[in-house]
């Protein structure tokens, strides 16, 4: 089985990135489980959000509590909760930042993970010009599938129109699309480094 | 066809298969997604035949429930927590007067102090009021009790209510297998009213009835809902021979053959406890679980017949009848009664508390080697809860529990200055 954690605030669209996780995962053929963390959701506030993706049906209904990928939708939460919590050395980590993981003063940190499996992206940029709104989770949803692999992202596509139509579902699925192919630039780089 | 949608979505296209003419619902929080999802049906005609009715308050969705319901309109309403509450004279009326109306209830728990998060304790409030009440495991099987309930319902007259754990079902994303309006309207016939209010025909319902027939009025509600035990088997042996998978049966067993240990439990924590049986099992521990779906009516002897070779039960319920103990643990040992085997009763998952496996593990490893107290609250801080009782042996205005036990536990509250 395979978990993700999804961290953001109120209005970033941590649950809807979720949601859409699990339907490009269920569209790739895989059994998928998307749950929000229950809270009251309030603009601003720390929202997390959960997605399991299995071949197997999926009978667990704990937390996500050992993510084997991590998208942090907001890069000052990095300072406010331990986002990293249950996260082991083969983990992914995406996270929102037009900063370099060293920029933001994870270099040390992040040495004991492995290099191709992180990346940053500019996904509130990238929402901001393709969207005109700052919702940072679709472009999340782009790199993770560049980086992981588990997602195509013609099913990220395909789980965007679910969820959106018209101009917006259009300029997601562009936006998408940028951030898969910065994140597969990013991860080539990575690899040969 | 499979879909991967929202718990609350599922059950709202499948009330909406199930042809409802009446659904009426008050608005507002604890509501679900899933009247929210039928009113746009309705709105939009994909849902048609059908009266969407917006009420001012919980009470009047049900009072208007059984004014549809005795009109002959197959009615569907659906709330939680405070908002079942509100609505309980009328629940008890609406069973009573054997109207087969169907509800959701995305369980809840109840105040004070205020929670809007999962556990049982609103569903079992309501535990004696004639209603038939089904748990679902995951969310396929609350979509397809709702078909269930329709028919087990209207065959019976008699209300159902389908019970599903709020926000961990309801707003959970998971595959289902959403069935076709063909196969429904074959497990599903229309609508044939026991009694119906009729202009043309006028008669009355609700009678008052003295000491002389009372208790034979309540006998035969009690009566109806031993026919249900029978039927529900029955009428999911159907379902599956329709619509090719098990769901809605008295009971689910899952590994109880022969095990030493039999864990009891209702609802989506079914998942997670499989989970753990599945890990120890590999590990040579004898141990099961014990899914009950019909809570009303209570499946004793089922329940007796699977655990009867069994050295304990554990009932894992996310209820507390304070001052006693567990709630279904009080029923299941009614079932028990006579056999020699330990029982326990673990209260968990109160007001949204998760249910960890690690904490199941350990749990049920005390529970093999008889170690459990009679009734344990799991993963209780007892830090918290000792400091409480201390500051109360201690200071006479010691002020609000709950406010207290947030701050002791570090949580910012509005008081709390």
């Amino acid at each position: 089985m395979f978990q993700v954690r999804i961290h953001g605030r109120g209005g970033q669209g941590v649950v809807t990135g979720a949601e859409m996780l699990s339907i490009a995962a269920f569209l790739g053929g895989r059994h998928a489980q998307a749950v929000p963390s229950f809270g009251s959701e309030r603009t601003g506030a720390p929202v997390v959000a959960f997605c399991r993706i299995d071949d197997h049906e999926i009978r667990l209904r704990e937390p996500v509590m050992a993510p084997d990928a991590l998208l942090i939708q907001d890069p000052t939460l990095l300072h406010q909760i331990d986002v990293f919590q249950g996260l082991g050395p083969d983990g992914y980590v995406l996270i929102n930042t037009n900063r370099s993981f060293e920029d933001l003063g994870l270099g040390e940190f992040m040495a004991g993970f492995r290099r191709e499996r992180l990346c940053t992206v500019p996904a509130t940029e990238l929402a901001l010009k393709y969207v005109g709104r700052p919702v940072p989770n679709v472009p999340l949803l782009g790199a993770f599938a560049a980086i992981s692999g588990l997602i195509s992202l013609d099913a990220v596509i395909a789980a965007i129109r679910e969820k959106f139509s018209g101009k917006v579902a259009e300029g997601n699925a562009l936006a998408a699309g940028a951030a898969y192919n910065t994140a597969l630039e990013a991860k080539k780089e990575a690899t040969h480094a | 066809m499979l879909k991967q949608i929202e718990g609350s979505h599922a059950v709202a296209e499948a009330v909406s298969l199930c042809r409802p003419e009446v659904i009426c619902a008050y608005p507002i929080s604890p509501q679900t997604h899933i009247v929210e999802a039928l009113g746009e049906m309705v709105k939009s005609g994909e849902l048609d035949r059908c009266e969407f009715i917006n009420v001012e308050s919980e009470f009047a969705a049900m009072s208007v429930a059984i004014g549809a319901s005795a009109a002959g309109a197959r009615t569907y309403t659906a709330t939680a927590s405070q908002g079942l509450l509100f609505m309980a004279e009328a629940v008890y009326n609406a069973a009573g007067l054997g109207l087969p109306i169907v509800m959701t209830d995305a369980n809840r728990a109840i105040g004070a102090p205020i929670n809007i998060w999962n556990d049982h304790s609103d569903a079992l409030s309501m535990r004696d009021s004639g209603w038939i009440q089904l748990f679902a495991e995951t969310n396929q099987e609350a979509l397809d009790l709702h078909i269930l309930a329709f028919r087990l319902a209207e065959e019976l007259s008699l209300p159902v209510m389908v019970c599903m754990d709020g926000f961990i079902l309801t707003h959970a994303y998971e595959r289902v297998d959403m069935p076709t309006q063909q196969q429904v309207d074959r497990f599903l016939p229309p609508y044939e009213p026991r009694q119906v209010l009729d202009p043309r025909e006028p008669v009355s319902i609700g009678a008052m009835v003295g000491p002389e027939a009372f208790s034979e009025v309540r006998y035969l509600a009690h009566a109806k809902q031993l026919q249900a035990l029978e039927r529900i088997p029955v009428l999911a042996g159907e379902f599956s021979t329709i619509f090719g998978r098990e769901s809605g049966r008295l009971v689910h067993r899952y590994r109880t053959e022969d095990a030493e240990t039999v864990v009891i439990a209702m609802g989506s924590v079914m998942g997670t406890i499989k989970d753990v049986v599945d890990e120890m099992r590999a590990s040579g521990v004898s141990i099961g679980a014990l899914g009950i779906c019909s809570y009303r009516p209570a499946p004793l002897a089922v329940i007796r017949e699977t655990v009867k070779g069994a050295r304990r039960v554990v009932v894992l319920e996310k209820s507390l009848a304070v001052g006693l103990g567990g709630i279904l643990a009080t029923d299941v040992r009614m079932a028990l009664s006579g056999l020699h085997l330990h029982g326990y009763t673990v209260i968990a998952g109160l007001g949204g508390r998760p249910i960890l496996k690690s904490s199941l593990h350990a749990l049920f490893e005390r529970a093999g080697r008889d170690e459990l107290e009679h009734v344990t609250f799991l993963d209780l801080n007892w830090d918290v809860v000792n400091r409480v009782l201390e500051r109360e042996r201690t200071t006479r205005r010691s002020g609000s529990i709950a406010e207290n036990v947030l701050r002791d536990v570090g949580v910012p509250t509005a008081s709390g200055v």
